[in-house]
């Protein structure tokens, strides 16, 4: 089984958000970045525990730039037997989306899988356009997934339930939490990432269609009022006349 | 204790002086700690109880020797990777990282360094692994500070040694499965004998009752008329400075680990200070609090440059005896100093297991006596300085 599982890099959960250059461009002054970690907690967890189960190979890969090499180290290290780094800054989806498949059209997968999100843009698009692309079946936010020769049974959690759905490799599946459980490495798995291939490849030209027209904070959270329990009527008059929520 | 949200101040980025891989094992390091040890850990200081059950764990992310070479079961690991794998050990707590300190510094060192081939390959494999656990004996009920005063000895018997004697405050002792024990040959001469858990005449009774290290198991070496195979004798080097040597590998770690400690005081302060709210306003708001936070920083910021220029020193094996006994003491005073006040900052909440800083704080008083203490590492740069030793005051 030869599985491709996407990653992307992420800035930390606690980083301190802020825009440069005309709030146009996020500024990495001083940002930890990370495995996007629905890829790496999932896709790729997930990725290797097929490997394990059925043989086959895991690749990783990620469009971007040098910098990115840490967060393609550590995947490597988590146990993906190599990596491809398409040497592109992307803009949007749809770019990076292009970029992936030039690279992975011929390479004969059996099945790409990648985190339902990235944590920074939330725009859950990739996957959908891979799989167009590429012109296989998708099968988004996936809690479970289950290979039985190329079958695989997914687990969709929806509305008051789940949906099981089944598709036959190859195939395009974005993962949410419930996958599998995440991973850390362990010094053996950083011994071995350091001789295990990180092949870079240029760019096939891809263009992005979108472009950013500008980023915006949140407000900032407004003051907290406290209101004795006792005084239900101040809570009204506030909510009523203040908030204008009632 | 409630969820480890710990983030590592940086305040100098000396992010940018470490490799990938450097940042990848902490990174990785302080990830397992989070998830394994953290959750537990309160309560096994709480009962006094060292949690065994981390030894693979501890293995598995390369905490015992990794810098010992590859073919014997290490990492072969650089200096400041063993350096920050140990900050981040004690930044959880200081007893898990001495259990660490211990078996890679104290016994996979002397075993590397002085033992023969065959000792090699017969211990380190399974100490890296955790399969087997190691003590240091040294320290004697009248012999702390001035350990070439020690009576532990041994006789040649023909096909064996006689080893009598007793060792004091050893750090897994009880648990070990090999000591590397220091005692003096009838010439008086010091040499590290390798002692296996079973051997006749040979206990190791727990010390119980202790305020500090509670997570860490401490305890005796009884040695009567103990028959200790010949071949059991480290061959490499004798006379105190074999002993001394593996002491400066330990106290290396350990001026990493005090930066964890303080690193987890400060940040815990910082945010509880943030969130606690007297006066109408967060008690960060307040200049004496302020005070406090500012000079935790500066200090620490310090400690984590002096410490990283000793590790670059040690990786260039240019580091001297008294340059690491300078980071040690001036590390572990400032850690202390930091969780003191902490403390302070947490008002009461501080002395629950509710947060880590009490711990952090009484495990400091060992790690400030231990590996030397903090008087003698001024005595040693004050021999170094002046040339004069000045550790007796007989004239002898
Ligand atoms: C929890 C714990 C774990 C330990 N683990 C180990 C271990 O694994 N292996 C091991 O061998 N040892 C271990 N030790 C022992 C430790 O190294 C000794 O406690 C330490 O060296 C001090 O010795 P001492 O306790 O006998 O104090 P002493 O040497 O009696 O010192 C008492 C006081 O006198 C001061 N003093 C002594 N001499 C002088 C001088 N010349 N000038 C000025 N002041 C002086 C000291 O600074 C100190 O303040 C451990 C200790 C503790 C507490």
């Amino acid at each position: 089984m030869k599985i491709l599982v996407c990653i992307s890099k992420a800035p930390d959960t606690t980083a301190k958000i802020a825009f440069t250059d005309n709030n146009t461009a996020f500024d990495t002054n001083g940002v930890q970045f990370i495995v996007n970690p629905y890829d790496e907690w999932y896709a790729l967890v997930r990725g290797l525990e097929l490997k394990e189960q059925n043989g086959g190979s895991v690749t990783v890969v990620n469009v971007g730039l040098a910098e990115n090499e840490p967060i393609i180290r550590k995947a490597l290290a988590i146990g993906a037997d190599e990596a491809v780094r398409i040497n592109v800054n992307p803009t949007d989806a749809l770019q990076t989306a292009k970029e992936i498949v030039a690279f992975a059209k011929a390479e004969g997968f059996d099945m790409v899988l990648l985190g339902k999100e990235t944590i920074d843009y939330n725009g859950s698009q990739l996957g959908g356009m891979i799989a167009e692309l590429m012109d296989m079946p998708y099968v988004s936010l996936a809690s479970k997934l289950e290979m039985e020769g190329t079958t695989a049974t997914i687990h969709r959690d929806i509305q008051g339930g789940t949906e099981v759905v089944e598709v036959t490799a190859p195939f395009v599946i974005s993962a949410a939490k419930g996958m599998a459980e995440a991973r850390i490495p362990n010094m053996r798995g950083i011994m071995a990432a350091r001789t295990k291939p990180l092949k870079v490849v240029e760019g096939s030209g891809a263009n992005a269609s979108t472009t950013i027209a500008n980023y915006e904070l949140p407000p900032a959270k407004g003051e907290c009022h406290y209101i004795d329990a006792d005084n239900a009527a101040e809570l009204i008059e506030l909510l009523h006349n203040e908030a204008k929520v009632i | 204790m409630s969820t480890d949200r710990f983030q590592a101040p940086d305040y100098y980025q000396l992010d940018e002086l470490y490799t990938d891989e450097q940042k990848l094992i902490r990174d990785t390091v302080r990830e397992y700690a989070k998830a394994n040890i953290s959750p537990i850990i309160e309560d096994f200081a709480q009962k006094s109880e060292y949690p065994k059950q981390l030894i693979p764990g501890l293995a598995e992310i390369g905490a015992f020797g990794p810098y010992i070479p590859e073919q014997y079961g290490g990492a072969g690991l650089d200096q400041i990777t063993y350096g920050l794998i140990m900050q981040e050990l004690e930044r959880v707590d200081s007893g898990i990282r001495s259990a660490a300190s211990v078996q890679s510094s104290l016994v996979m060192y002397p075993i590397w360094k002085y033992g023969s081939e065959e000792q090699r390959m017969k211990y380190l494999p399974k100490l890296a692994k955790g399969e087997m656990i190691g003590c240091f004996g040294l320290t004697e009920p009248d012999h702390g500070s001035n350990p070439s005063g020690m009576i532990t000895n041994f006789k040649d018997n023909g096909d064996h040694y006689l080893l009598n004697g007793a060792k004091m405050w050893i750090t897994n002792s009880p648990i070990a499965d090999v000591a590397v024990v220091w005692a003096k040959n009838e010439e008086g001469r010091i040499h590290g004998l390798l002692v296996e858990k079973g051997m006749e005449g040979f206990t190791a009774p727990e010390t119980k009752g202790k305020w500090s290290l509670r997570a860490s198991i401490t305890g005796e070496l009884v040695f009567d008329n103990v028959k200790v195979p010949k071949e059991n004798l480290l061959p490499g080097r004798s006379g105190l400075g074999a002993p001394l040597s593996c002491l400066d590998s330990a106290r290396y770690g350990i001026a990493w680990g005090a930066i964890g400690a303080a690193m987890d005081c400060y940040d815990s302060a910082l945010r509880y200070s943030k969130e606690r709210i007297q006066f109408d306003r967060p008690i960060a708001s307040f200049q004496l609090v302020q005070k406090k936070l500012a000079e935790m920083i500066t200090e620490i910021t310090k400690a984590q440059l002096l410490t990283w220029r000793l590790g670059v020193l040690r990786d260039e094996g240019k580091a001297t005896t008294a340059q690491i006994s300078m980071a040690k003491r001036n590390n572990v005073e400032m850690a202390l100093k930091i969780a003191r006040e902490a403390r302070q900052i947490h008002g009461g909440m501080g002395i629950t297991g509710e947060y880590s800083i009490m711990r952090h704080m009484m495990n400091l008083e060992s790690v400030v006596t231990y590996e030397g203490t903090h008087d003698i590492h001024l005595l040693i740069t004050g021999m170094d300085i002046t040339g004069i030793p000045s550790f007796r005051n007989d004239g002898k």
